[in-house]
């Protein structure tokens, strides 16, 4: 269960998260839409401990993120993250970017590593490609890349930044088509998107941003159904 | 018909003037690749903290070579340093190259995103792992044909060192020359050799790039 309680986050003097509360429960899939800078992809930073946070907490099953003691490297690999840019490691084949972190953080031997790739590889549909340099993939391939090689962790969470925003349209549905298998394999999963309608189909909550706080959480019928903040009705109305 | 006084000894000097000269290259680059690559690390993660290396390194990469291997020179004899003037020699240029490397190396770092590294980190890497297995080599890919100028520039400057009494390939050349008075052909043959080496230091460069960018 992910905990964020009241958590605070500026940089310098601008803060961008300004109190935001809300919980996700194992096996759930929440999604955050919102404006442009409304500070979406910051909390999700604050989440796995890539940005600090100036005041409240966050916990991961019980794990305080923000505490001293944490040991941030461990916890990251139960939380795998998915950014817009696809970030391969250009100089490896998909195989071994894939096999990179069971190898080096979890200290699997080769063979172990790479089944555990292989079978990641598969299951988004890239099994066709283990030898090759991400270079000659498309970005859609790519972007599968990059959900095998966090899967490959065995995270108990994944977080997705607007997975789809910097694909063509053309190559948008088969990540949404793997990040979908996910969320009906059960995996808890908190979605940062634009993709409003896709959102709605597999978030069992939905929260909508709007300049560092939460305005309203809920059911996606009743977030994007029904909405009843202006600001919500304003946001919903730019982007459907 | 053509002829000439440059006898085979003369050729074996030569080659042995062009050993000398690929040495201190090799041993220069040596020196200017481990602490360019340390000191590169260091000017791109800590631009503000580590602004009085840069401003040692920028000493050494303004003054002229010819002036620092003089300087050396000198210093280790009024010290008694006992070294030769060859160690002067690739050290002076080692340090050199070192200065350039280190701004080589910092673009490359500079150039690797720092999307990717998060990317790395969020997969549980640690800083270290990241720099090694990430940063490093992406940045190498970056910084790989400014190195390989380098080290071509590095050879050339490498003639200097005849200013310290070393007897590499311009200095044999001039020895030569001094005896049968063939400036034209002999300086060609010396001139030859420094372009041979770069042609197959630059087609094995080539080579590496083509390996290096996977395709
Ligand atoms: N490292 C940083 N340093 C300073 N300001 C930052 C940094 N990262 C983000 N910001 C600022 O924080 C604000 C929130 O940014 P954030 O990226 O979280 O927004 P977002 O909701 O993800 O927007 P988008 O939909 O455009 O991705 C923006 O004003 C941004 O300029
Ligand atoms: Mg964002």
């Amino acid at each position: 269960m992910i905990e964020i309680q009241n958590v605070h986050k500026s940089f310098g003097d601008l803060e961008v998260v300004k109190g935001v509360t809300m919980n996700v429960n194992k096996g759930e899939v929440v999604s955050i839409i919102g404006g442009s800078g409304s500070g979406k992809s910051t909390l999700l930073m604050c989440i796995n401990g890539l940005e600090t946070i100036q005041r409240g907490s966050i916990r991961v099953d019980g794990i305080e993120v923000h505490a001293k003691g944490t040991n941030l490297d461990k916890l990251r690999r139960r939380i795998g993250i998915v950014f817009q840019q696809w970030n391969a490691f250009a100089h490896l084949t998909v195989l071994e970017n894939v096999m990179l972190a069971p190898r080096l953080v979890l200290k699997l031997s080769r063979s172990e590593a790479e089944a555990v790739a292989v079978k990641q590889l598969k299951h988004v549909g890239l099994g066709d490609k283990l030898k090759v340099y991400p270079g000659r993939l498309s970005g859609g391939q790519q972007q599968r890349m990059a959900i095998a090689r966090a899967l490959a962790m065995s995270p108990d969470y994944m977080l997705f930044d607007e997975a789809t925003s910097a694909l063509d349209p053309q190559l948008v549905g088969e990540v949404l088509d793997t990040m979908r298998l996910l969320a009906e394999e059960g995996m808890t999963m908190i979605l940062v998107t634009h993709e409003i309608k896709f959102a709605k189909e597999v978030s069992d909550r939905v929260a909508f941003f709007h300049k560092g706080v939460i305005h309203e959480i809920g059911s996606p019928d009743q977030v994007i159904g029904n909405p009843q903040k202006p600001e919500t009705v304003q946001f919903l109305k730019s982007v459907l | 018909m053509f002829s000439t006084d440059l006898t085979s000894n003369d050729l074996i000097f030569l080659v042995q003037g062009a050993w000398v000269t690929i040495e201190l290259t090799a041993l220069a680059m040596l020196i200017g690749t481990v602490f360019g690559t340390l000191f590169g690390f260091v000017r791109a993660s800590f631009p503000t903290a580590s602004i009085p290396l840069a401003f040692v390194l920028d000493v050494f990469r303004s003054v002229p070579l010819l002036i620092q291997f003089v300087l050396l020179n000198s210093a280790k004899s009024i010290v008694g340093l006992k070294i030769s003037p060859f160690t002067v020699g690739y050290v002076v240029l080692g340090v050199y190259a070192a200065a350039l490397c280190t701004e080589i190396v910092r673009g490359g770092v500079l150039a690797v995103p720092k999307s990717l590294r998060l990317a790395a980190r969020s997969l549980g890497l640690t800083s270290l792992q990241d720099t090694l297995h990430i940063t490093l080599p992406i940045a190498a890919r970056v910084a790989f044909p400014g190195w390989l100028n380098l080290m071509l520039a590095v050879m050339k400057d490498s003639a200097l060192v005849t200013w310290i009494g070393i007897i590499e390939l311009l200095r044999t050349a001039q020895q030569i020359n001094t005896r049968i008075n063939e400036p034209l052909f002999v300086f060609f043959i010396a001139g030859l050799f420094y372009y041979v080496v770069s042609w197959a230091v630059s087609q094995l460069g080539n080579q590496a790039e083509r390996r290096l960018q996977n395709d």
